[in-house]
Formats: structure tokens, sequence, C-alpha cells
């Protein structure tokens, strides 16, 4: 099953190949492995995969612990917590992810006095836009987990801290694991929008070759494929990971 | 209002709890002394483990005072210590970590809550699961254990705090009733041991062997106390009455 999803997209290649025989818009020389200079500029693409994922991941690893800080307030019986928890999920969530990448990157510097690198930018800007929905995702995990948990934790006098990292998080993780792979899926895609402050990544490559090969249909086709495998990739490895976690359960 | 009983190591003095406009205990006094059983009868809502709830703080009271060791509880670090170091519960639903092996969910509270390490905790573990007459189900999971022995591994997990209290939620109703004889075998045998016990359960022939005192509520109020014999043979209030006949009947 997941190996055809992952196989599914290289079937395209025989249909656009085709495509590109019966009709004179398509040049895929510009990316034809088999000549130099098609080579060249796809292995220039393809090195954009490395900034795409690390900014994603770092990223993730980020909005998990600040969703997660976040998330907890939002679960406390004092009024105030659960203001501030609210806030910060509305105003993050009403941001678009671009508007706050452009902020972090140019605004940022200049309110906080501080010089921040493309790449943290990008990060920063993605975390915290990601947060918010991380704290959506842990508040309901930790809900989901039965109130006998929180009171047999009691019971045995664990501290607050103690009972959410032994007892109740570890569950909650458990459960809210297809949400979390979901939100990676999110921030591969989202990871591209950080071109826009010049990150070389796979959508900055790919608009750079345009500008110097002038063709767009083939190289964007060609980024198209490239997010295609690398999210299918990165779907069948979650997938993976639960299945393993259910079977873990089943001890 | 009688005094408190100096003697007594568990007070409760004119306690109120609501639940929104609910009263789930109205003017509650009890002592127990250490060393006693208490068993609770009554109605469903009646407050019965509402009242066991309140004293190891798994509800907070709205009116009175509660004491444990001369302690009165509030939010206060002192009052956080001595439920710590008196207050073992055991619930209805068994509540054990899904997620942990019998020996980590028994030696969790002794290492993170009591600071004991993890070789001593180990021999805690061994020695309740021993007692609790489940010694070679150290290494499994909850799921993997019958009601009746997930019970007990938590009235062993409980006693892994050395509690000098222990609170019994309706310990054997959400078992199967071929496991009940097993569950209330081993807390019968901790009553023998001199463990000061609170015990909220509808098992009355068992309530009639362990019990110091027997507490009847009804609508959040004591409203009988007697020793089982007094308690069972002649109950004074006409309520107490209708509900032993309804429970004893079968």
């Amino acid at each position: 099953m997941s190996f055809r999803r992952l196989i599914s997209p290289f079937a395209l290649f025989p249909v656009l190949a085709f495509l590109g025989g019966c009709s004179g818009n398509w040049g895929w020389y510009v990316v034809n492995p088999s000549i130099p200079a098609g080579r060249r500029n796809l292995l220039f693409l393809l090195d954009g995969l490395y900034y795409t994922i690390a900014l994603s991941v770092t990223a993730i690893l980020i909005s998990i612990i600040l969703g997660l800080l976040v998330a907890l307030p939002g679960l406390a019986s004092q009024r105030p917590a659960r203001v501030i928890n609210r806030v910060y999920v509305e105003l993050v969530r009403a941001v678009p992810i671009l508007v706050l990448i452009l902020w972090v990157y140019y605004g940022l510097p200049q309110v906080a006095d501080i010089s921040i690198s493309v790449f943290w930018a990008g990060v920063l800007a993605l975390a915290i836009s990601d947060s918010a929905f991380q704290a959506e995702i842990f508040r309901a995990g930790i809900q989901s987990i039965d109130r006998g948990q929180h009171e047999a934790a009691h019971s045995i006098s664990l501290s607050y801290v103690d009972k959410m990292r032994f007892v109740i998080l570890p569950q909650a993780i458990k459960r809210i694991l297809p949400a979390l792979g979901n939100q990676l899926v999110y921030m591969l895609k989202m990871s591209s929008l950080v071109s826009v402050i010049g990150m070389e990544e796979l959508t900055r490559r790919a608009n750079e070759l345009v500008v110097t090969e002038y063709r767009p249909l083939e190289i964007y086709t060609v980024l198209v494929l490239e997010y295609l495998v690398l999210i299918l990739v990165v779907s069948a490895a979650v997938r993976w990971f639960e299945m393993r976690m259910g079977a873990a359960d089943k001890r | 209002m009688a005094a408190a009983d100096a003697s007594a190591f568990i007070s409760l003095r004119n306690v109120d709890k609501y639940f929104g406009d609910f009263q789930a205990l109205d003017d509650v006094s009890l002592d127990i002394g250490l060393g006693q059983k208490i068993v609770i009868c009554g109605p469903s809502g009646s407050g019965k483990s509402t009242l066991i709830r309140c004293i190891n703080r798994l509800e907070t009271h709205d009116r009175g005072a509660i004491s444990i060791d001369g302690v009165t509880l509030d939010d206060g670090a002192a009052a956080r210590a001595v439920l710590r170091n008196n207050v073992g519960m055991v619930f209805q639903q068994f509540n054990l970590f899904p997620h942990l092996s019998i020996l980590e969910n028994l030696t969790l509270g002794p290492v993170r809550a009591r600071g004991l390490d993890p070789q001593k905790s180990r021999e805690l573990a061994e020695y309740y699961l021993e007692r609790v007459k489940i010694p070679e189900q150290i290494d499994k999971y909850p799921h993997q254990l019958s009601g009746g022995q997930q019970q007990r591994v938590a009235i062993a997990r409980a006693l892994c705090m050395e509690p000098r209290i222990m609170l019994f939620d309706e310990p054997t109703s959400a078992l199967d009733p071929e496991m009940i004889a097993e569950v209330l075998e081993v807390i019968e045998e901790l009553a023998g041991s001199g463990m000061t016990m609170i015990c909220v359960t509808h098992e009355m022939g068992f309530a009639g062997h362990v019990a110091d005192q027997m507490v009847f509520m009804d609508h959040g109020r004591i409203v009988e106390m007697a020793p089982p014999d007094t308690f069972f043979s002649k109950p004074e209030s006409e309520r107490c009455r209708t509900f032993l006949q309804q429970i004893l009947r079968h």
C-alpha cells in the first residue's frame, strides 16, 4: 500500500514526457540528467532540499515545545492563565505565515535591535505560526486523558511537573502523534514561503533557475515533484512510526 | 458540636462541600483515631465518595476544617507533606498508569515523590506485590492483568508510599463478582495488620468483619454511626433501616 503511494509520483514522469513529445511547449532539456547542463540544473534544484528539511524540522521541534508551553496554561483552573492561552492562540492564528515571515525578518531586527539570519528568521516565523496549532493539539490530547489518571498521580503525591512528565504527556503524545505528523507535512509545505526572504530552499532554487533558464513550466513541474516525493516519504515514515508505537502498545 | 477529640488522627469539623448549587457534604463532623477502620455506606449521591476525596484533597471542601495528624488541610506545603506521608488511596476504576509496567506503577511515587533511590523503591514494590499476592506480575503491563489483579496492584501502589491511612473508594464496585473476594481478602489482611482505613463499600459482609464503626450517609449528612453489631441489628433511623433492608435482601 505505502509502496504504491511512494512510487505513484514517478508514474507521472512518462505522462509528462509524453506531453512534452506531443506539444512544442515542453523543453525537458533544461532538467535532463543525461546532458551536463540539465544535470547541473537538476542538482542545483535538489540542493535546496537540505534547507527545506532543516527549516521544517528545526521549526517543528521549536513549535512543539512552544505549543506545549502555551497549551499548559490553557488547561489551568485559574482564569488568567486560560486567558493568556486564548489570546496567544487567537492572535498567532490570525497572522498569515507569509506576513509573519516578512515581519520577523525585516521588522524584528529593528524592534529588538538584533541581527537575525534568514534561516533563523524563517525558523522563528514558522515555529511561532505553527505553535498556535500545536497548542490546540496538545490541549485536546491532554484533555482526552481520563481524569482518573490525574487523580491517581495526585494520590501518590506527584508534583504537577512529574505528573505531566511521567503520567499525562506520555499517554497524550501517543494519541496526538497522527496530528503531529500532519503538522510536519504542513510545515514542509509552508517552508516554501521562506523563499521570499532569500532562503535557498527548494522553491527559491526553482525561482532562481527560472530567471536564468526561462523554463518555468519544466522547472516548476520538477519543484512540484520534489515536494510530492518529499511529503509522501515523510507521510510514510510517520505512518510507520505510528504503527510501531501501536505495536509497542500491544506488548 | 462536640469538641475535637484529642486522640483523633483525622478530624473533620462541620465540613460543607458544594458542586455548584448541589450540596454534596452538609455539616459533616467525624473523628478517626489511628488504627481505626471506618466503613461508609449510603445511597448513591449521598456524599460518601466526596467525603473521602476531601480527606486527600482530590476535592477541596468549602467550609469547615479537616485536619490530619494535627495539620489543617489547605493549599500549603505542610498540608501537602502530611498527605504525602500519611494518606494512600484506592479508586473504584483502579486508575493504574497503562503505559507503565507494574514495577514502574509502583515505584513512580516512591522515587519521584518520596525521593527514595530506585533500588530501595524496587524492594518496596516487590514487598508489597508479595503482600497482595501477585509478585509474578511485576514486569507485566496493567492491561495484561485481570480486574482483580489490577485492583490489587493499585492497593500495592498506594502502600508503596507507606501511608498510615488508606482510603478505599468503592474498591470492588467495578469488578466482576468472582474477583471481588480476592480484593476484599487483601483489604481484610491489611486491616488485620493495623492499618487505619476509611472504606466506602456496599459489601456489607466484609464491612461487618472489618469495621470498628459503620457510618451511614444520606443527602450529604452523616445520619448514623455505630459499631457494626448495633448498626446492622438495630439501626436507629428509618432511612438507614430501609437502606439496609434493600441492600441486604440479596
